[in-house]
C-alpha cells in the first residue's frame, strides 16, 4: 500500500512537503548571538542560550533546538552587548554655567523574558532607557561645578550615573554594562565665545609677561657683566693707584689725539703749549 | 529508495540555485544529508507555486518514462533506467562538489575563522587549509585579524573642540588605530563593534584631556595622552569583553581653535623675541668682560715692568706718548712774557678743518716773538 502510494509522485511530493514543513517548524538553530524565547500558546516557557557570566562560547546552550511544532513560537532578542547613544543633552552645573554633553550607555538584555514582559520588544528599550539616562545625567552632573564635570573625578560620577540607570533598566531585565561620556562641549553661543575670548586675553597677557620676563633676564646679564668687568679692572689696577693714573691718562691722551692708530678724531687739534710744560722742560735748555 | 532519485532533477537545479545564505538563520534540519537541498525551497514559502511546477515535469515523467520500465526517453534524453542512473551520478556529483566546497576553508595568514555548527560556537581556525563539516551545518565567518583599522577624529575636516583640565578649549585631531585580538569574541560580543570602538576612544580621549592642562595637551604632553588614550581605550573594550585591541593612539594635531590661534602666535613671538634679547644681552656681557680682562692683563704686563724701574719708566711712556700726540698736531708755543696777551682765533680753530689751521695758528703766534713750527702734517 505504501509502496504504490510512494510510487505516485504527488503524493510522494505531498508527503516530502509536510515532512519538511513539520521539521522547519520543529527544529532551529539558535546563533551564539542571539537569546531564544520559546512561548507556548503566548506564554514563556523557557529561554534557550540564556546569557550567564563568563559562560565560554561553545558551552553557553546555543545550537539547534527542538519544540512542539505549531505550538511553541520562538522569540529571538540578541544577545550581545548594546549601544544607546544619547546626543546633545544640555547640563547646568551648580555655578550655572552650561555643559552639552554627548553621552552613551551600553547595555546587555540579561534576562530576556521579564524584559519582554515590560518592554514587549527589544527595539523599544532604547526608546525607554534614553529618557532617564538623560534625567540620570542631568541630575549627577547638576550637583556639581563646572570645574568637577571636568576633573578625574568623573569616574566615580559615571558609577553613580550607571547606578541610578541600571536601577530602572532591572526592571526592563537590562544590564547596563557601561555609562560614559562621550563629548563634553561648551553649547556654542555666548558659552563658547566667552571661553574663547578668556583664552585669548591669557595668552596676549602672557605674551607680555613673556616679553618683560626676557627684559629682565637680558638686564640682569648685562650688569652682571659690568660688574663683573668692574671687579676685574679694580683688582687690576688697584694694585697702584697712581700708576694706574698715569697709564690710562697715557692711553687717553692717544686715544684723543688720534695717535693710537683708531680711528681719527673728529676735528683738527691744535696745540697751545707752555714752555713750562712738563714736556718741554728740556726745550730751552734749562740748567745748561 | 530508487524511485526517489527519479524526481531529484528538478530540486537539485534549485539547490544549487540557493545559496547557503537562509540556511545559516533560520533553516530546517531536521533531514540531513541528500534530502537537505530539495527539502529547502518547498519549507520556503513557495508551496504554492511549486506543486504546479512539480506536477508539470512529474506528468512529463509519467507521460514518458511510464512505469519505470523505461525505454522510450523524453526529448532525446536516454531510456528511463539510464536516465535514472544518470541523475543519481548528478546529483552526487553535485552533493560532493557541495560538501568539498563548504567544508574546505582557506584561511589567509592574516584571518582566523570562526566556526559555528548549528550556531553554536565550536573553534577558531587558523590560517591554513582547514575542514569542517559541510555548509548547513558549519558556518564559518572568516575575520581579518592582523588589519589595522584606523579611526580618524574628528571624521570630517571640521574643528573638533575638547575641553581640558583647566576650562580651555583645543582642536584635537587624532587617530585611533586597533586590530582583532580574538575574532570570537569580536563576532559574538558586541551588536556594533566598530562604533564601540570610536565612541570609547572618542571618550577616553575627552576624559584624559579632561585631566590635562591646555600647555601639556597642545606641547609637551602628547605622548602621555596618546598613550593614557590607548590604555583607557583598551581596558573599556576589555570591560566589553570586544576582542579588540588597540594599536596605538596618535594626535595629529592638538592646537589652540582657530580663532584664537593669533594669540597663541603672539605668545610664540613673544618667546622667541625674549630669547633673542637674552642672546644680545649674552654676547654683550661676553664683550665686557673680554675687554677687562685684556686691559687688565695689559696693565698688569706694563705694571710689573714699571715696578722694576718706576722713575724711568715712567717718563719713557710720558715722552713717547707725548711724541706720538704732539707729531700729529699742530703746536703753538706760548712763553709768557708779562703783558702779552695773546689772541687766539679759537672759534676759527675749533672749526676749520685741517688745512686752514695750518695757516691760522701763524696769526696769533706773530704776535708774540715767539718760536713757532708748523705742523709737520
Amino acid at each position: 500500500m505504501n509502496a504504490v502510494s510512494f510510487r505516485n509522485p504527488i503524493v510522494a511530493g505531498i508527503v516530502a512537503l509536510l515532512l519538511v514543513i513539520l521539521a522547519a517548524s520543529t527544529f532551529a538553530i539558535v546563533p551564539e548571538t542571539k537569546q531564544a524565547v520559546i512561548l507556548r500558546f503566548g506564554q514563556p516557557i523557557r529561554t534557550v542560550n540564556a546569557w550567564t557570566p563568563n559562560t565560554p562560547f561553545g558551552q553557553t546552550g546555543a545550537g539547534l533546538i527542538a519544540r512542539v511544532p505549531f505550538v511553541d513560537r520562538i522569540v529571538w532578542i540578541d544577545k550581545r552587548v548594546q549601544d544607546l547613544e544619547l546626543d546633545n543633552t544640555l547640563v547646568l552645573s551648580t555655578d550655572q554655567l552650561r555643559l552639552e554633553v554627548d553621552a552613551y550607555a551600553r547595555y546587555r538584555i540579561v534576562d530576556p523574558r521579564k524584559m519582554r514582559n515590560a518592554v514587549g520588544s527589544e527595539d523599544r528599550i532604547p526608546d525607554q532607557l534614553r529618557p532617564i539616562l538623560g534625567s540620570a545625567l542631568r541630575n549627577e552632573l547638576g550637583k556639581r561645578r563646572f570645574v568637577e564635570l571636568l576633573s578625574p573625578e568623573r569616574s566615580e560620577l559615571m558609577d553613580n550615573i550607571q547606578k541610578g540607570l541600571q536601577r530602572v533598566a532591572s526592571q526592563y531585565g537590562v544590564e547596563i554594562v557601561d555609562v560614559r561620556i562621550k563629548q563634553a562641549n561648551l553649547p556654542v553661543g555666548l558659552p563658547l565665545e566667552s571661553a574663547l575670548k578668556r583664552m585669548s586675553s591669557a595668552r596676549q597677557q602672557e605674551a607680555i609677561t613673556i616679553r618683560a620676563e626676557g627684559q629682565k633676564q637680558a638686564q640682569i646679564v648685562r650688569a652682571q657683566a659690568d660688574a663683573d668687568s668692574a671687579k676685574i679692572y679694580a683688582e687690576s689696577f688697584g694694585k697702584d693707584a697712581d700708576f694706574y693714573d698715569f697709564y690710562r691718562a697715557m692711553q687717553s691722551y692717544r686715544h684723543t689725539f688720534g695717535a693710537d692708530g683708531g680711528p681719527a678724531p673728529e676735528g683738527s687739534t691744535s696745540i697751545i703749549l707752555s714752555p713750562n710744560n712738563s714736556y718741554l722742560r728740556e726745550f730751552e735748555g734749562r740748567g745748561r | 529508495m530508487t524511485i526517489f532519485s527519479r524526481w531529484f532533477r528538478r530540486p537539485d537545479i534549485l539547490a544549487t540555485e540557493t545559496p547557503k545564505g537562509p540556511w545559516g538563520g533560520s533553516g530546517d534540519d531536521g533531514n540531513s544529508g541528500p534530502r537537505n537541498p530539495w527539502a529547502q525551497p518547498p519549507g520556503g514559502r513557495k508551496t504554492t507555486a511549486k506543486p504546479t511546477a512539480l506536477d508539470e515535469f512529474l506528468r512529463k515523467a509519467r507521460g514518458s518514462g511510464g512505469g519505470g520500465g523505461g525505454n522510450g526517453g523524453f526529448g532525446g534524453l536516454p531510456s528511463g533506467a539510464n536516465a535514472r542512473a544518470l541523475w543519481a551520478i548528478g546529483v552526487a556529483i553535485i552533493l560532493v562538489v557541495w560538501v568539498l566546497f563548504t567544508s574546505i576553508h582557506q584561511i589567509g595568514p592574516q584571518q582566523r575563522g570562526v566556526v559555528t555548527y548549528f550556531g553554536k560556537y565550536a573553534g577558531t581556525l587558523d590560517p591554513g587549509v582547514r575542514l569542517t563539516m559541510p555548509a548547513p551545518i558549519a558556518d564559518v565567518t572568516v575575520v581579518d585579524v592582523q588589519k589595522i583599522r584606523t579611526d580618524n577624529f574628528p571624521v570630517g575636516d571640521g574643528e573638533n573642540l575638547t575641553l581640558t583640565g583647566d576650562q580651555n578649549i583645543i582642536d584635537l585631531a587624532y587617530s585611533v588605530r586597533w586590530d582583532i585580538s580574538d575574532p570570537r569574541d569580536y563576532v559574538f560580543q558586541l551588536a556594533e563593534p566598530n562604533e564601540t570602538v570610536r565612541a570609547a576612544a572618542e571618550s577616553a580621549m575627552r576624559a584624559v584631556v579632561a585631566t590635562t592642562t591646555l600647555d601639556q595637551a597642545i606641547g609637551t604632553g602628547r605622548t602621555v595622552i596618546e598613550q593614557r588614550v590607548a590604555e583607557l581605550t583598551q581596558q573599556i573594550l576589555n570591560d566589553y569583553k570586544s576582542g579588540v585591541r588597540i594599536q596605538g593612539v596618535a594626535i595629529k594635531q592638538a592646537a589652540a581653535p582657530a580663532r584664537i590661534v593669533e594669540d597663541f602666535n603672539a605668545v610664540t613671538a613673544a618667546q622667541q623675541e625674549a630669547i633673542a634679547n637674552l642672546n644680545q644681552s649674552r654676547s654683550y656681557a661676553q664683550q665686557v668682560v673680554a675687554r677687562a680682562q685684556g686691559e687688565a692683563a695689559s696693565f698688569d704686563k706694563v705694571y710689573e715692568q714699571y715696578k722694576l724701574a718706576p722713575e724711568v719708566t715712567r717718563r719713557r711712556m710720558y715722552y713717547e706718548t707725548m711724541e706720538a700726540v704732539l707729531a700729529k698736531s699742530d703746536k703753538t708755543i706760548v712763553e709768557t712774557p708779562g703783558g702779552v696777551v695773546p689772541y687766539l682765533p679759537l672759534s676759527n680753530a675749533k672749526r676749520l678743518p685741517n688745512p686752514e689751521a695750518v695757516q691760522s695758528t701763524p696769526a696769533p703766534a706773530a704776535a708774540a716773538a715767539a718760536p713757532q713750527s708748523g705742523a709737520a702734517q
